[in-house]
């Protein structure tokens, strides 16, 4: 007994000078499949850094984004690495939350980055988060039902294209959708979806002054169309579609076109998940005629470093791990290149055995080059962001607006009405923030 | 004998009960009172100022607030009924001597010990989806166009949802109460001629009020915090349809970050439950006297 309790103590002696050497970080990040990749792969990681420990804690969206914010906003020093969106790193470095990334380790080639994420995670010349994976949008559509149907899209279409198309995929009675959208509220959601479409109108959210500016033909337009396009077309029950249903209504095979992120193409392109793997084909983002303005969506997560963490280099060191080129060989290797993450660096895209295992390649490259967050709109606005406004209010507003055309879909109010409420309230919540600032 | 000099030791001996009491619900209430005060917003850092009741005006002329107040109270009316009714219903049902009896009880009451964001997930994805779901299928198997219940009917297939949780724990507690029932009193009413409606009506109501008072009062105070299942399906849509009072506090201070006007809505919520209380117990406590 005496025996065994000294062993005991020798044990947790032995354990405590082991943790005094090394030091654990704890990483929050989003439960999106190349994350837990990731975290499958992190041995590669630890093997070569003995004397750091990774925690992790993996989060759904939404629950990530209130738990990490909560933490940086009180300082609570929670987390060493955090997974969050390029709509928060402007912001959140605006307000020394976060540690600047321009002193990462040899090798680690930050000239490589895509120019358009890069300067999405800059802030006064400083990159704030390193990009794990990007994406911007474009059209998916199936090749077998346009060509039954008889109609083209091009590689560059109008809404015109779009709608044409869809009416004549539609086939309601064989569960055959022509046009599968975002329609769940949420700024991340349907927000998304509508602020790049209405850009691509040439609408804008705010004018110079900070006025709402939701009740102009330009948002009129782009809101009346998108509802009569999915009234007609769509799938039923489109109100609570968010990105993971229509990806899987359109796995199924019951979707002709479908537009969202592009990194929906290699779940969509995907024999063993979709249905459809051989019959999909890719297009831009379409812009109204007249208007040169694609809807310029861009998104990435991207790692960064809260001030408040006590362990900034080894953070710095896992950051720089993760977001490499040799990360992203490193899952070529293991799961293949189609797998590897995809819209951070041209490199990646000048791969040739990328290029020839991902068909969905080119068509990304080209839509996250299009994107031009800093100018959103045609029209002269005094904020950034693609399919964002990038203050730190727009979330409230953006899901609530998201309501008020969630409910138009549904059926439960008219368009104007819903155009007159999501004016009104962003009104509201602008003059509550004290804007113009 | 307790003494005045007894009596203050044994006062003095229970106080650390009482303050560690005390605190334990005064300080986070009085907490978001302080709050409910100030310009708070996590995502903007800088000066607390204390702005007075302008988190009150804005949050009770938020267009959503009175959409929320009216739908939190028929939410809590609409399950009340259903749960209720129905409850009686399945505790007749279940009192009768039939083959299986154990087995079937068990079935009946499962549904409260499935957690509301499980059965919210069920009911959304398997049974309500106008595409996949199983009512869908049912629906063109007969021929019919599938009903999107969730877009078309969002409050009253929350209702449903809700309803089917809390079925059983009415249908227990009725059943229990049922059992009590004294069989002599039954067929001596039926020797006398009174038929099946008045033997219920005369017999087994009166008999249950007290049962269903129970029900009533336990099942108010949990239904005016549903959240589980109204932000798995609608988020709160489309529209306010489905947004209820605390459905609105939590898109306040977690989904815009605002903690002054979070605690403003927790403050509300509080006196709106307080006055709903207040209602209840005059009801109830006339009730529970007989």
């Amino acid at each position: 007994m005496r025996r065994s309790l000294w062993a005991v103590g020798a044990v947790s002696v032995l354990a405590f000078t082991a943790a005094a050497h090394a030091e654990t970080i704890t990483i929050a990040t989003v439960n999106n499949g190349d994350m837990i990749r990731m975290q499958k792969l992190a041995e590669d990681f630890t093997k070569n850094h003995p004397d750091i420990q990774l925690e992790w804690v993996t989060l759904e969206e939404n629950v990530l984004r209130q738990r990490v914010t909560t933490d940086i906003a009180t300082k609570g020093g929670q987390y060493d690495v955090m997974t969050i969106g390029n709509y928060e790193v402007p912001i959140w470095a605006k307000q020394n939350w976060l540690v600047a990334l321009d002193d990462m380790p040899d090798g680690y080639d930050t000239d490589d980055i895509l120019p358009s994420i890069r300067s999405a995670l800059t802030y006064e010349d400083k990159l704030y988060a390193a990009p794990f994976y990007g994406e911007s949008a474009m059209v998916m559509y199936r090749t077998d039902l346009a060509e039954k149907a008889g109609v083209e899209i091009p590689d560059q279409p109008t809404w015109a294209d779009i709608k044409k198309a869809a009416e004549a995929m539609t086939d309601k009675s064989n569960e055959v959708y022509g046009i599968c959208l975002r329609g769940k509220p949420g700024w991340g959601e349907n927000m998304a979806f509508l602020t790049a479409m209405a850009n691509s109108y040439g609408a804008a959210w705010f004018d110079k002054d900070w006025k709402a500016q939701l009740d102009s033909d330009e948002w009129k337009a782009a809101v009346n169309d998108y509802l009569d396009m999915m009234n007609e077309y769509g799938p039923p029950g489109a109100s609570s579609n968010g990105f993971n249903e229509n990806l899987s209504l359109f796995q199924q095979g019951k979707c002709g076109i479908w537009i969202d992120a592009t990194v929906a193409a290699s779940f969509v392109t995907d024999p063993d998940e979709s249905t459809v793997a051989d019959k999909v084909a890719f297009a831009q983002f379409p812009n109204k005629e007249g208007v040169d303005n694609h809807g310029n969506w861009l998104w990435s997560w991207n790692l960064a470093i809260p001030t408040s963490t006590d362990s900034e280099d080894a953070a710095k060191q896992f950051i720089a791990w993760a977001t490499s080129k040799d990360y992203t060989k490193l899952v070529a290797e293991k799961e293949g290149w189609r797998a590897a993450p995809p819209g951070t660096r041209t490199s990646l895209y000048e791969n040739e055995e990328y290029q020839k295992e991902a068909p969905f390649a080119e068509m990304t490259l080209n839509s996250m080059q299009a994107a031009t967050p800093d100018k959103p709109s045609v029209q002269d606005v005094p904020y950034t962001g693609g399919q964002f406004v990038a203050i730190p209010e727009f979330q409230g507003i953006g899901t609530a607006v998201g309501q008020m055309f969630s409910a138009a879909l549904a059926g439960q109010m008219s368009a104007d009405q819903a155009i007159q409420n999501a004016q009104q309230l962003t009104n509201r919540e602008m003059t509550k923030a004290g804007y113009p600032k | 004998m307790a003494t005045a000099h007894s009596r203050s030791a044994a006062r003095l001996m229970i106080s650390p009960a009482v303050l560690l009491l005390l605190g334990w619900m005064l300080i986070p209430l009085s907490m978001t009172l302080y709050f409910s005060f100030l310009r708070y917003n996590l995502l903007m850092p800088g000066a607390h100022d204390f702005i007075g009741f302008m988190n009150y005006r804005f949050f009770l002329t938020d267009p959503a607030f009175f959409s929320a107040l009216i739908n939190t109270l028929l939410l809590v009316g609409g399950v009340l009924v259903i749960t209720i009714v129905g409850g009686v219903l399945l505790a007749i049902l279940l009192d009768q001597p039939m083959w299986g009896q154990g087995i079937v009880r068990v079935l009946v009451i499962a549904p409260f010990f499935v957690m509301p964001t499980v059965s919210a997930l069920v009911w959304k994805n398997m049974f309500m989806n106008p595409v996949n779901g199983l009512f869908a299928n049912i629906f063109r198997a007969l021929g019919m166009q599938p009903f999107d219940f969730l877009g078309q009917a969002p409050l009253a297939s929350i209702i449903l949802i809700v309803s089917w949780g809390w079925l059983p724990f009415a249908t227990l507690i009725l059943l229990t109460a049922l059992q009590s029932l004294d069989r002599d009193q039954l067929e001596a009413a039926e020797m006398d001629g009174a038929g099946p409606l008045s033997r219920f009506f005369h017999i087994m109501l009166p008999h249950l009020a007290r049962a269903i008072t129970v029900v009533v009062l336990i099942q108010t105070i949990f239904l005016l915090s549903v959240f589980a299942e109204i932000l798995v399906t609608t988020n709160g849509g489309p529209g306010y349809a489905t947004t209820n009072i605390t459905y609105l506090v939590y898109a306040q201070s977690l989904l815009q970050f605002d903690v002054g006007g979070g605690s403003a809505g927790g403050i509300v919520a509080v006196i709106l439950a307080n006055i709903v209380a207040i209602f209840l117990m005059r009801m109830i406590g006339k009730n529970l006297d007989v």
